[in-house]
């Protein structure tokens, strides 16, 4: 009998084995080869930004973060007071980033400091037998140029989102590091490049004993911007600490050669971990520092709107071109006053178009909205660019709006106010468009139509070539026009180039009514919307400029003319040296204002309410230059 | 002294030696494998040293006739229980244990002479009751026998080497003619007592920590997979990542990185496993079968009744070591500590192994003698 109890009881052990090793075997294999194979990640630099001529502008430092090894929870509740002492982190940090991280797989490890100091890593490497938890990772931070430089468009990086890591099809994993805004954003996938893996076996202990082969980075894509860092530099100084933003582009290709938004927060901030404070206080500023002025603000264009109708009037010919106005100061239209911009100082006279955009006659353009109609207005303006994105590059981009019949009806079921137009022929009222459409707007005018994508990457393929042709002579009258801004005796007068075709159209937009400023201007400053928009040459530009600049009491021509003019300036200058470098500028200083006054909110162009006109009258009479 | 009249070295059991010096063979090979190139390199020449040791002490002990053996049974025993006191009193401590006395300069587990002693006690008990049915009476003067040492171990605390006893109890009482009536309120104490270590609101008073630790990992070994249920759960994944063919001699990553606990001895049946996966464990499991067949056929030839309950206990014990042991490397049953004979790294163990097969040897030796 002893020797049945014994076959049997071998027979049930082998019988175990045999689930062991035979059935369940795969199993257990896989999990062997997780216990002694750690996978560490090799991040993969992000690929750089070059400016036009291939100088760096965004680049990586390296970095080491120190990760913390979460295979045996004992092992590492032991070493937790070691670990918060050498590494100077609160050790109630640390537990709160482990039960954060709880519901990852325990293999997995996790970042507990992003950036090592020389002491950390002096510590961990000396501390490696009898703290075997910590690891150093290698990893690349990006550099962005300091002080909020072309922050906008370069954008920054951050750990992504949830959204972003469904979004990747498994590429992407939580830690890992994405763009969120700009063209980190907007060309992410090619300048993250593949993380590699590095795989060392590890005993029990979690001692690196040996290594496998690893898989090695792919290093990012390195971007060339169509940016020159030269007019990026001019812009960023000109504009200065004022809120605004400039826009420079190649008309003839669509090219951005400056972008500059400010206020600007300076991404080297967020390069490691930005913290919840510093997020805060970003989002609640009342200068928005987040907005990409450039193609984020939709606001009034203001007398800038005035080449639109022009272009209108020349094109269409409902009004005869050679429509003469009186203007006395002010006009009434539907039974209503509206005041022109010299109203109570001079009045402008007779003038026809030419002169009403030299002296950006408010009175001229009134009668002008009036006589063409808003239909007309609406298709110009939209055939001209407004009202819709201009398909730039960047992520985020607004297309600002045109009013038109249609959109009364769709938005606010009611029909169009004739009153309206009057508002909207000097750019005001509900239109409202972005500094780079109006960038694209002119250049596209004195190119005679034709409007290239504006982009920022050098290389970017299928470079759409919008065309709304117009005719040469009308071409020939409205650039004519543009120039006598600048060059005959207009309200950009002070602005003349020796030797440069410098041309262009201000405008000044009141966010607030003159009556309501007058009620409530001791509480507030108010900012007006400075535009200038500026090209050269005369027909089919190089080069045109777009500012605005949010500052007040100051037309445009005053407070942005001189930024476009700095810009081209140095354009010109450039080009006849011929060479790179830094460029000498006659660079305005300018006078900020009070520096005690709060600085004010950019306030979106409000919506025309339906019964604005009637109600505030002095809402829409502002004075347009 | 009475030497065996007539019995040649051919009277020996070579089968069964050559059955042992197969199992020592592997156990060498294997502990060679887990313990070389880590700071216990050389373990397997100490364990060459202790087998050694251990032949000599099986020759020597098969010279003694049992019968002398046995008639000092009641010496043994007080030497034993006096050996198990005075471990507690002045023992070493190891692993959190007082389970050593120093002996020669070596560190003797004073539990596994006891276990020795108490084949011994229990053969010659057994052999002196007269009658086909064993009495409750005796029954209990049996268990009382084996009741003292057990809980003097306990106390050390190892609870593996006590336990080991019960089944010497066990096939003892069977043999010696264990009435069904008996058997059937043992076997339910027995159950109740494995309940109650089970059940936590018991097991709370007569368990120490570390043992309840043990058995919740074992009942839940993927709960804490780096806690208690740590060492089981590695064993079984070096078990299982060995396959039928094993990874081969010395590429067992769960050996060789130190994932298998104390893989030179408790858990060297892992070892091997991982390293020559299921035909290996065939071919060592089927060797361990053949040694206790071996003893078992022995044992029915012995000359009387107090050689063949020697035998039988002998068995009992080795058996009991085996089936715990690899039922604890594929996690089928709770850590306690028990060494595989003759396989696991350990002098006091070996040593056991082989002083119980000197008996072995002794009980044969003398078959034909009257």
């Amino acid at each position: 009998m002893a020797s049945y109890v014994i076959v049997g009881m071998v027979g049930v052990l082998l019988l175990g084995f045999w689930k062991l090793q035979v059935i369940d075997s795969d199993k257990y294999a896989q999990w062997a080869e997780r216990n002694r194979v750690r996978s560490i990640p090799i991040i993969a630099p992000r690929g750089r930004m070059l400016d036009r001529d291939g100088r760096v502008l965004v680049d990586n430092r390296p970095s080491f973060s120190v990760l913390l090894l979460r295979d045996d929870p004992a092992l590492v509740e032991k070493n937790l007071p070691a670990i918060s002492d050498g590494l100077n982190i609160p050790i109630a940090e640390l537990r709160e980033q482990m039960s954060n991280t709880r519901a990852l797989p325990k293999f997995q490890p996790i970042v507990i400091k992003p950036e090592a100091t020389q002491a950390d890593i002096d510590y961990i490497e000396s501390h490696r037998a009898d703290i075997p938890v910590l690891e150093m990772l290698s990893v690349s931070r990006r550099r962005y140029p300091p002080g909020g430089f072309m922050s906008h468009v370069s954008g920054y990086v951050g750990e992504v989102s949830e959204q972003q890591i469904e979004a990747s099809n498994g590429k992407l994993r939580p830690g890992d590091f994405g763009g969120k805004t700009g063209l980190e954003r907007q060309y992410n996938e090619m300048l993250m490049g593949t993380d590699g893996m590095r795989r060392v076996i590890v005993n029990s202990v979690g001692r690196e004993v040996d290594r496998l082969p690893s898989q090695e980075a792919i290093p990012g894509k390195e971007i060339r911007l169509t940016i020159d860092y030269d007019l990026q530099q001019v812009a960023e100084q000109s504009l200065g600490a004022r809120e605004g933003a400039v826009v420079a582009l190649d008309p003839r290709t669509g090219e951005v050669l400056a972008m500059v938004s400010h206020p600007a927060p300076d991404p080297n901030d967020f390069a490691v971990r930005v913290s919840k404070e510093e997020w805060k206080r970003l989002n609640e500023d009342e200068q928005k520092p987040l907005l990409d002025r450039t193609i984020q603000a939709q606001l009034a264009p203001g007398s800038v709107f005035k080449i639109v109708m022009a272009t209108a009037m020349y094109e269409t010919k409902v009004v005869p071109e050679n429509m003469t106005v009186f203007c006395p100061g002010y006009g009434t239209f539907y039974g209503r006053q509206f005041k022109c911009w010299v109203f109570g100082k001079s009045s402008h006279g007779t003038v026809d178009v030419h002169r009403a955009i030299n002296q950006s006659c408010d009175i001229f353009f009134y009668t002008l909205g009036m006589r063409m109609g808003i239909d007309i207005i609406a298709k110009y303006a939209s055939g001209l660019g407004l009202g819709h994105r201009t398909g730039i590059d960047l992520p985020s981009e607004e297309a600002g709006l045109v009013p038109s019949e249609e959109w009364v009806q769709r938005v606010f079921h009611r029909r169009w106010y004739p009153g309206e137009t009057v508002s909207v022929a000097v750019g005001q009222g509900a239109v409202t468009t972005t500094p780079l459409q109006l960038a694209r707007l002119i250049g596209g005018i004195a190119s005679g139509g034709v409007f290239l994508q504006p982009h920022l990457w050098k290389d970017a393929q299928n470079i759409t070539e919008e065309k709304f042709p117009l005719k040469d002579s009308t071409t020939e009258k409205i650039t004519d026009d543009m120039y006598g801004v600048v060059n005959g005796g207009g309200t950009g007068a002070g602005l003349k180039l020796q030797g440069i075709e410098f041309s262009g159209k201000s405008g000044t937009a009141q966010v607030i009514g003159y009556a309501a400023r007058d009620r409530v201007a001791k509480q507030k400053r108010f900012l007006d919307n400075a535009w200038f928009v500026g090209y050269a040459p005369k027909r089919d530009p190089e080069i045109v400029v777009s500012v605005l600049v949010q500052e007040s009491g100051k037309h445009g021509g005053e407070a942005a003319g001189p930024v476009v003019r700095d810009i081209i300036k140095t354009y010109y200058d450039k080009k006849a040296k011929k060479t790179q470098g830094q460029y000498t500028v006659e660079y305005k200083r300018y006078d900020l204002g009070d520096g005690s006054a709060p600085p004010a909110a950019i306030q979106p162009q409000p919506v025309l309410k339906p019964e604005g006109a009637a109600a505030t009258p002095a809402r829409t009479a502002v004075a347009q230059h | 002294m009475k030497d065996a009249p007539g019995a040649t070295t051919r009277d020996y059991d070579w089968w069964l030696l050559a059955i042992l010096a197969a199992i020592c063979t592997l156990g060498v090979i294997e502990i060679y494998s887990a313990t070389h190139g880590s700071t216990l390199a050389g373990m397997h020449l100490k364990q060459l040293r202790w087998l050694g040791i251990g032949i000599v002490v099986m020759f020597i002990v098969s010279r003694v006739d049992y019968h002398v053996i046995l008639a000092q049974a009641p010496i043994l025993y007080l030497i034993g229980i006096a050996a198990l006191i005075a471990v507690l009193l002045v023992g070493h401590t190891r692993f959190g244990a007082k389970r050593w006395i120093p002996v020669l300069g070596e560190f003797l587990q004073v539990s596994e002479l006891v276990k020795l002693i108490i084949i011994i006690a229990l053969a010659r008990f057994f052999a002196e009751v007269g009658s086909e049915e064993l009495s409750l009476r005796d029954l209990i003067k049996a268990g009382l026998l084996v009741g003292l040492p057990l809980v003097l171990i306990l106390k050390q605390p190892d609870l593996g080497t006590a336990l080991v006893l019960v089944p010497l109890l066990v096939v003892g009482a069977f043999l010696a003619g264990l009435q069904w009536q008996h058997a059937a309120v043992f076997s339910l104490a027995g159950i109740l007592l494995v309940g109650a270590v089970f059940y936590p609101p018991v097991s709370r008073h007569i368990l120490k920590p570390y043992q309840r630790e043990r058995i919740t990992s074992f009942l839940h070994p993927e709960e804490d997979a780096k806690g208690a249920g740590y060492q089981l759960l590695q064993s079984k994944i070096a078990v299982g990542s060995g396959g039928f063919w094993g990874k081969g001699f010395g590429n067992g990553t769960q050996n060789q990185l130190g994932y298998i606990p104390v893989r030179y001895s408790d858990f060297i049946m892992s070892a091997w496993a991982e390293e020559q996966g299921f035909k290996g464990v065939l071919f060592a499991l089927g060797l361990y079968m053949a040694l206790l067949l071996r003893l078992v056929q022995n044992a029915q030839r012995a000359k009387d009744r107090a050689g063949m309950f020697l035998v039988m206990g002998v068995a009992a014990a080795l058996g009991f070591h085996v089936l715990v042991n690899v039922a604890m490397v594929i996690g089928a049953m709770p850590v306690t500590g028990i060494p595989l004979p003759l396989m696991s790294y350990g002098g006091s163990a070996t040593l056991f192994v082989f002083l119980a097969i000197g008996l072995v040897m002794n009980v044969r030796l003398r078959r034909f003698v009257n």
